[in-house]
């Protein structure tokens, strides 16, 4: 069934010459993964990807929490164009799966309210005195690596494979809803067939799991995160997927967008703080990995600089399986090579 | 009493959210907020069908508008292409605008939002930046994350970060000359006027409940009565 459908949706990707939107989140969580996007691009593929200084929030958060206006979100996106506009790339590669989603829900309401273009167009030349053209593609960042993703294979050094049983890796992939829920022309393999993850961890020699909450949302939700007297929507929205993932023994989960993978490393720890529950079998925690990160250290690249050690639920046990050396006396060594404190280790999940 | 059914109509969100809902209740059932909350995505869209002003005035009221998650799951699987969750974002706006939504816990919650992302925003260009996350407001993030903050610099230089440094790379500072205009881009298009819209609401519901709302978080009681929802 699968192989017949997801072909249809099948979308255009810039091959080279990238403007990159950085994500408020990605760079804060992950801002190693951005850092290897980068790298990635320019070394291991030789493509040309401008990291503009001038960048800044697509408000997105902001707006899908309900305090910033549609117009005033229309107008901070148009002076992102007007950035990309300013150098000779048309190609807008964007970090977060929020900001790829709302960036698409702009440009269709554009197209369906010309005026509205008109008066974004208006507002900003009024309060910067720019203008802007529009893009002539718009991808997330993980579809680069998808598009890529042989050339990479070709590179790396691992593969998704276990060592020790020659199996491949049980992944569970989550794309996120901005992703392709809202438009799922936009997105590869669209809302049904997710294949921009999956694609790349079947190419890299891991197994996709197809589980039954796969295209629930982890439960971000904005507002329901961001305050806390509503952060039970978030929690409990990853605790149905985890529970759902849980029989079939994933040895890590991959996710597109950077708050997603956030919440379902740290949604671990708090469940295992608040009612001792883990959802793999050594009370340790499902690994999750960003695509840069998993690029990466496939790549052979040093997981102490990918940021690996900023995740909650440890990393170690998913290199262990793949036959990646790392020095654990580094782990918490900084840029002065000064020796850092240790995080204390939570209660209930082994660290 | 206003006519909130014009004012909504002249969101292109609600003209674009809601072509003659035929009541299926897939939005529903596909629904996160749906599952969690005592909320119905279909019967939001059942009483904006009415164009009954009075019904549309309490729903700006109550909590009803404020479970959303905007995952936009409803979009995806709605037969007759209707968006529930543009609709919800519309309301959310006229019940800011209006001052109504001090009414609801839920909507009082916009507040604390505002405080928070709403003042990164226009202060920093970021929503969130690792600087600016308070961890006594988020306890979940654990002990890898006091850790990271306690070495912010020397950890996030390992990973090619450029932290609150001008120039380019992740968690840079982002220059003033950016943030003039981001400013400028708030004031004309009516960002800056919905914040203070917020701002101002709150502070006299503060007053109404008898509740200190300094505009600093830690001395804020008002803060921390809707971040925490204690009632
Ligand atoms: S899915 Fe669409 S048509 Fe069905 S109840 Fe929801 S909004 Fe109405
Ligand atoms: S966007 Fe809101 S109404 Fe639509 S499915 Fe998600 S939570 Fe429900």
């Amino acid at each position: 069934m699968e192989k017949g459908y997801w072909k249809d949706y099948q979308k255009a990707i810039a091959t080279d010459n990238y403007f990159y939107e950085r994500s408020c989140i990605r760079q804060t969580f992950f801002p190693g993964s951005e850092n290897a996007f980068i790298k990635i691009i320019r070394e291991e593929l030789g493509l040309k990807i401008i990291d503009d200084k001038n960048l800044h929030t697509c408000s997105g958060i902001g707006y899908y929490s309900g305090i910033v206006p549609l117009e005033t979100t229309m107008t901070v996106i148009a002076r992102l164009f007007s950035l990309m506009s300013e150098t000779s790339s048309r190609n807008f590669v964007s970090s977060c799966v929020t900001s790829f989603g709302l960036i698409n829900e702009v440009l269709d309401m554009w197209e369906h309210f010309p005026e509205k273009l008109e008066s974004t167009r208006y507002y900003l030349k009024e309060a910067t005195g720019r203008s802007f053209e529009l893009p002539h593609n718009v991808a997330h960042s993980s579809d680069i690596i998808y598009l890529h993703r042989k050339a990479l294979k070709k590179k790396m050094i691992y593969s998704l494979v276990n060592k020790k049983t020659g199996e491949p890796l049980r992944v569970v992939e989550h794309i996120g809803c901005h992703y392709a829920k809202i438009f799922p022309q936009h997105g590869v393999g669209g809302a049904e067939f997710p294949q921009v993850l999956a694609g790349i961890i079947k190419e890299w020699g891991g197994q996709v799991i197809d589980y039954p909450e796969r295209r629930h949302c982890c439960g971000f939700g904005f507002r329901q995160y961001l305050i806390m007297a509503n952060r039970g929507y978030s929690i409990a929205n990853s605790k149905k997927k985890f529970e759902s993932m849980k029989p079939y023994k994933p040895d890590f989960i991959i996710s597109n967008c950077p708050g997603c993978s956030m919440f379902m490393d740290r949604w671990q720890y708090t469940i295992a703080e608040m009612e001792g529950v883990t959802y793999d079998d050594e009370q340790k925690g499902i690994p999750v990995l960003t695509y840069e990160e998993l690029t990466g250290i496939l790549l052979g690249y040093n997981p102490w600089e990918l940021g690996l050690q900023l995740h909650q639920i440890q990393c170690e046990p998913l290199l262990d399986k793949i036959g990646i050396p790392y020095i654990i006396d580094k782990k918490y060594i900084g840029k002065s090579g000064k020796k850092l404190n240790h995080p204390l280790k939570p209660k209930n999940i082994i660290a | 009493m206003i006519d909130y059914y014009s004012l909504l109509r002249r969101d292109i969100r609600f003209v674009e959210g809601l072509n003659a809902c035929m009541n299926c209740g897939v939005c529903t059932a596909i629904c996160p907020a749906a599952e969690f909350y005592n909320y119905d995505p279909r019967s939001i869209c059942n009483i904006l069908m009415t164009k009954d002003n009075e019904k549309i005035e309490h729903l700006l009221k109550t909590d009803s508008i404020w479970y959303c998650g905007q995952c936009l799951s409803c979009k995806t699987r709605c037969p007759r292409g209707n968006v529930p969750a543009l609709l919800i974002s519309a309301l959310r706006h006229l019940s800011q605008v209006t001052g109504l939504f001090t009414n609801s816990e839920k909507g009082r919650q916009q507040y604390a939002i505002f405080k928070t992302i709403g003042e990164n925003i226009i202060n920093t260009g970021y929503c969130i930046h690792l600087a600016l996350i308070n961890l006594k407001l988020h306890p979940e993030q654990g002990p890898v994350m006091v850790w990271y903050k306690e070495n912010a610099e020397d950890v996030t230089d390992l990973l090619g970060a450029n932290y609150n440094k001008l120039g380019e790379g992740a968690l840079r500072k982002i220059s003033q000359d950016n943030l003039d205009e981001l400013k400028k881009i708030f004031n004309i298009t009516g960002g800056t006027d919905l914040y203070n819209s917020i701002n101002k609401y709150s502070k006299t519901k503060a007053k109404e409940l008898n509740i200190n709302c300094e505009d600093t978080i830690e001395n804020s009681a008002y803060f921390f009565h809707v971040f925490l929802s204690k009632e």
